[in-house]
């Protein structure tokens, strides 16, 4: 038995049963959790570990900088895309490249789609399991939820008692088929799950509306990328030209009917977050709001780079549509400047991930990075190398590093960015949180500080961001309205224009949190290519002083109903929206030391 | 009790005539005759959900993000009524030991009687810990599920080729899962691209069931009614290429008008795929139509096959003395330099040019369609 008080406030006991969740389902990737829970139900221990590693950056070493972004977006298909953005991003800056005015706003409606694709996705097929009971929907009134229905969201025109009964019919052949699909070995008797039926059948209808939505949200990006999932981006601009009235318009990517199209599809997406995804989450909000748990450190050390630039090629915050800043300390009257650039600010360590360093007491910027694996297991560890039972914590255990801001391990992501916008008074942002918790029965601002705040803050930023993709689409029209239709910026496409040694800085805020790429190219080919991502930041080990991270820290504290039964761990997890592929396959500049490893 | 898909639509309140509406629609759109629609009913409306295990290896789950944009059929009623899929790790609801029992629970109840789909593949250095399910590496999962499957649809391009991870110098020996030493000896499915149209994933799942037949394959693997073309072949934008109209740099006068791509590395000449005739999401586009040059993500080993922005002819060992693993396919080289020497002398020739490369083309590609596994 060992307490430990880690540097960032937290009392490890790892005395109680230990309960093992691996695989961690509904998230991208794979992942492992492992707690311990006292006599009480109490976790007073959380080890979260990455369990995958690919090695992307070494496979980008010598490949041409203008590919880079298609590489990228392979890190993730949930988050597609916005890999591929901070890619081009980095390669422009290294490069100094400007785009044009209307590749801006074709980028940032790509990336605002993304935002609240990925949210609602998230929420309804990836996170709603935690909260709804699919099952205990089958003892639903369908009068009683179509009345819940009109009451919560009075614009939604699905809301008859016929259409509730049809499809409370067809889950209960579902279910009485015997063939549960995914919702197979759910914990559905689990006393966590607290919405009455009505409310249940009223979710679930609303997961299968979702996933019929949910696919045309993503047709803007198959208008200006050709495809989605991995759209196509370019350096310089966007590939996709414009020609309005010109001979030939309709054979051209972007004419009037294309803008036609992509408008109705904004309209009808700002309409189903507003009628369906914002009215669920008010209305499961108000029954789970005293289940406040799993603040972890998000009251405390939150981090964001900001994104969604209203003038294009200005990264500065002013310019910056989403926030950006770091908060330290649970101190919210400061929100420190983050710069990207700055070697003291962003440090990776190794001590507990599956990486060696020369000297793993020291952390590295990532312009300066190294990452060679190195799987080796703790003396504690129960079971053998290839089957693993127990980690142990005290040694290294995941694939994942351990990036911190100045020392400080943060938590980034939506709560994260609605915490530092309330912060600095941003004006939309305050509105909407203070709006929320007035819906919810006038909650206090440190209620955010939860499982239940970030699953909120990601449907409220859903909102923000589909909305704004009509700003941009205005932004678009007008400017073409004024005779520019350039959408690309050539005059360095090609490389023999480069200069020999060059490095930039590329950063996005995914739907996860803060993203960032480092680039250094040399003789016109990738010399070293770094990417730190959200999930790097939320799902980190620990660090060397002991601090845990963001999904370890949520985890501590909670009272769970059955141990053996980890709903309440899947729903504080689920409420980072964890991305595994993305946060493990950093590879330094030393690409060559993964061949001694490789050839054992 | 089983259900079946005619049940549950009916269930629902959809009359008799909306679900052979539906059923002609299904024909159609897998490029079959109307007179077809019969069967899918007869199908539809008296089978059983057949089980899916799908699992993930390394990956970067774009194979089912692009499943659950499927228009039709919509991937609700994939999920809902025409498979049971019982394992999923990107939308089950259980987890940990839960999740794993659903593996052992349909070996022992369908033993030889599911599908295994298997997205991403296993890393087999580093003891195949850098990817890890319960504890153990993924490979051990794929084999033993595979060991008891009926068949295998290896989705997208990691589970048929590699893909990403496995690109130079593949630092986990990403493998796919054909060549995953062990692997029991089933029919595999590959339905590669990175990822494949959404459209296309749900059509392979969907004749499967209707017709209880794996579809016809290629020499390589690949369903010959979704690869058999080329996107060169089918391109809207082919005729700028006949008449020697090409995009020069991105957004210049070409590139607004819809010129032919292939000047600024369009890799659809070499590359096997639906894109240009089924399109992407609905069909609304694909990638040509959106400006941007086919980066040939259904092709084994497209990422090391030089730049995106490179010209065919521009790509290392791209040529006569080329050796064909290196290029992925002996058909794929020859009409590719056929592509290349077309373009060159189409805008004085183009008439006669163009009938001669169609000529090779066809009859170098003919072999890659024959003698499929089954």
């Amino acid at each position: 038995m060992t307490i430990i008080n880690t540097p960032n406030g937290f009392t490890l006991d790892d005395s109680g049963q230990r309960v093992v969740v691996d695989p961690v389902t509904r998230i991208e990737g794979h992942m492992r959790c492992e707690v311990n829970v006292d006599e009480t139900g109490v976790i007073r221990n959380a080890v979260s570990t990455g369990t995958m590693w690919r090695g992307l950056e070494v496979i980008l070493k010598g490949r041409d900088p203008r590919d880079a972004w298609a590489f990228v977006q392979r890190i993730c298909g949930v988050c597609t895309g916005t890999h591929a953005l901070t890619s081009v991003r980095a390669v422009e800056d290294a490069l100094k490249i400007d785009i044009p005015d209307n590749a801006n706003s074709i980028r940032n409606i790509m990336q605002l789609s993304l935002q609240v694709h990925d949210h609602l996705v998230h929420f309804y097929h990836l996170h709603a399991l935690d909260w709804v009971n699919p099952i205990n929907a089958l003892k639903a009134d369908p009068k009683a939820t179509s009345a819940l229905q009109i009451a919560s969201a009075p614009r939604h025109p699905k809301s008859s008692p016929g259409y509730f009964r049809d499809i409370q019919n067809r889950l209960k052949k579902f279910v009485e088929s015997g063939q549960l699909g995914p919702f197979k070995n759910g914990y559905w008797t689990n006393p966590a799950y607290r919405l009455p039926p009505e409310a249940d059948l009223m979710a679930v209808t609303h997961y299968l509306e979702a996933l019929d939505f949910q696919k045309e949200i993503m047709t803007t990006r198959t208008i200006f990328g050709g495809k989605d999932t991995h759209p196509n981006w370019l350096v310089g601009g966007v590939p996709c030209a414009i020609n309005m009235d010109g001979e030939l318009a309709a054979g051209a990517p972007i004419n009037m009917e294309r803008l036609n199209y992509v408008s109705g599809v904004i309209d009808r997406t700002i309409d189903f977050v507003e009628n369906v995804y914002i009215p669920d989450i008010i209305a499961i909000g108000k029954i789970y709001k005293d289940w406040l748990y799993g603040g972890g450190i998000s009251g405390k050390s939150i981090l964001a780079y900001g994104d969604i630039p209203d003038k294009a090629n200005d990264y500065s915050p002013e310019n910056l549509m989403m926030p950006a800043g770091a908060i330290i300390n649970g101190d919210l009257s400061k929100v420190h400047p983050v710069d990207v650039r700055d070697p003291e600010q962003i440090q990776e360590f190794v001590p507990h991930s599956w990486y060696a360093y020369p000297d793993e007491s020291k952390g590295l910027h990532p312009w300066d990075g190294i990452t060679e694996p190195n799987y080796v297991l703790g003396a504690k560890t129960k079971g053998s190398r290839t089957a693993i039972e127990q980690l142990d914590e005290s040694a290294k255990y995941s694939w994942i590093k351990a990036p911190r801001w100045r020392g400080h391990p943060m938590e980034v992501g939506p709560l994260a960015r609605y915490v530092i916008g309330y912060a600095q008074g941003h004006e939309e942002i305050t509105d909407q949180i203070k709006s929320t918790l007035s819906a919810l029965g006038g909650l206090p601002v440190s209620a955010l500080f939860s499982t239940l705040g970030r699953t909120a803050a990601r449907a409220l930023e859903a909102q923000w961001a589909a909305r704004k993709q009509r700003y941009f689409m205005d932004k678009l029209i007008a400017n073409i309205k004024a005779g520019d239709s350039s959408t690309a910026n050539t005059e360095k496409f090609d490389p023999k224009s480069w200069p020999t040694e060059v490095k930039g800085v590329g950063f996005t805020e995914a739907p996860r949190g803060a993203l960032a790429h480092w680039i250094r190219i040399k003789d016109q080919k990738i010399d070293n290519y770094q990417c730190v991502v959200p999930t790097t930041w939320n799902g980190s080990p620990r660090d060397k002083e002991g601090n845990i991270g963001a999904f370890e820290a949520s985890l501590m504290n909670t009272k769970v109903e059955r141990a053996e039964e980890p709903v309440e761990i899947l729903r504080t997890l689920h409420s980072f929206d964890p991305c595994l592929a993305c946060s493990t396959h950093v590879i330094g500049p030393d690409g060559d030391e993964l061949a001694k490893v490789k050839v054992r | 009790m089983h259900e079946t898909f005619y049940d549950v639509m009916r269930r629902q309140g959809i009359t008799r005539r909306s679900f052979l509406k539906f059923c002609s629609l299904t024909a159609a759109s897998l490029g079959l005759a109307p007179s077809f629609a019969p069967q899918i009913a007869n199908a539809m409306e008296t089978k059983p959900r057949i089980p899916v295990l799908w699992l993930h290896g390394l990956e970067c789950t774009c194979c089912s993000e692009s499943f659950i944009r499927s228009a039709h059929p919509l991937a609700k009623d994939v999920i809902l009524s025409m498979i049971s899929l019982d394992y999923d790790d990107t939308i089950m609801a259980a987890a940990g030991k839960e999740a794993e029992a659903i593996i052992e629970e349909t070996i022992k109840k369908y033993d030889g009687n599911y599908i295994l789909a298997v997205e991403g593949n296993p890393p087999l250095d580093q003891e195949g810990m850098s990817c890890i399910i319960a504890g153990r590496p993924f490979v051990e999962q794929l084999k033993h599920a595979a060991n008891h499957c009926k068949a295998i649809i290896s989705w997208g391009s990691c589970a048929s080729w590699g893909c990403v991870q496995a690109a130079r110098p593949n630092p986990t020996r990403a493998t796919p899962v054909h060549k995953v030493p062990g692997i029991a000896s089933k029919p595999i499915i590959k339905v590669p691209g990175c990822p494949p149209i959404a459209e296309v994933m749900t059509a392979v799942i969907t004749y499967m069931l209707t017709f209880e037949r794996l579809p016809s394959l290629d020499r390589q693997g690949r369903p010959k009614m979704f690869y058999s073309q080329r996107i060169h072949d089918k391109c809207y934008r082919r005729p700028h290429f006949d008449a020697g109209q090409f995009v020069e740099a991105f957004d210049d006068e070409g590139a607004r008008k819809g010129y032919c791509l292939y000047k600024v590395g369009c890799k659809g000449p070499t590359t096997y795929n639906a894109c240009s005739t089924v399109r992407w999401n609905g069909g609304l586009s694909f990638p040509i139509q959106a400006g941007h040059p086919c980066i040939g993500c259904s092709e084994d080993g497209f990422w090391d096959k030089g730049g995106f922005y490179d010209r065919l002819t521009d790509i290392h060992g791209f040529g006569i003395e080329a050796d064909a693993d290196e290029i992925g396919g002996t058909a794929a080289m020859i009409v590719g330099g056929a592509a290349a020497a077309h373009a060159a002398v189409s805008a004085i020739q183009r008439a006669r040019s163009s009938s001669s490369a169609s000529t090779s083309a066809k009859t170098e590609a003919e072999p890659r369609a024959e003698g499929g596994d089954n």
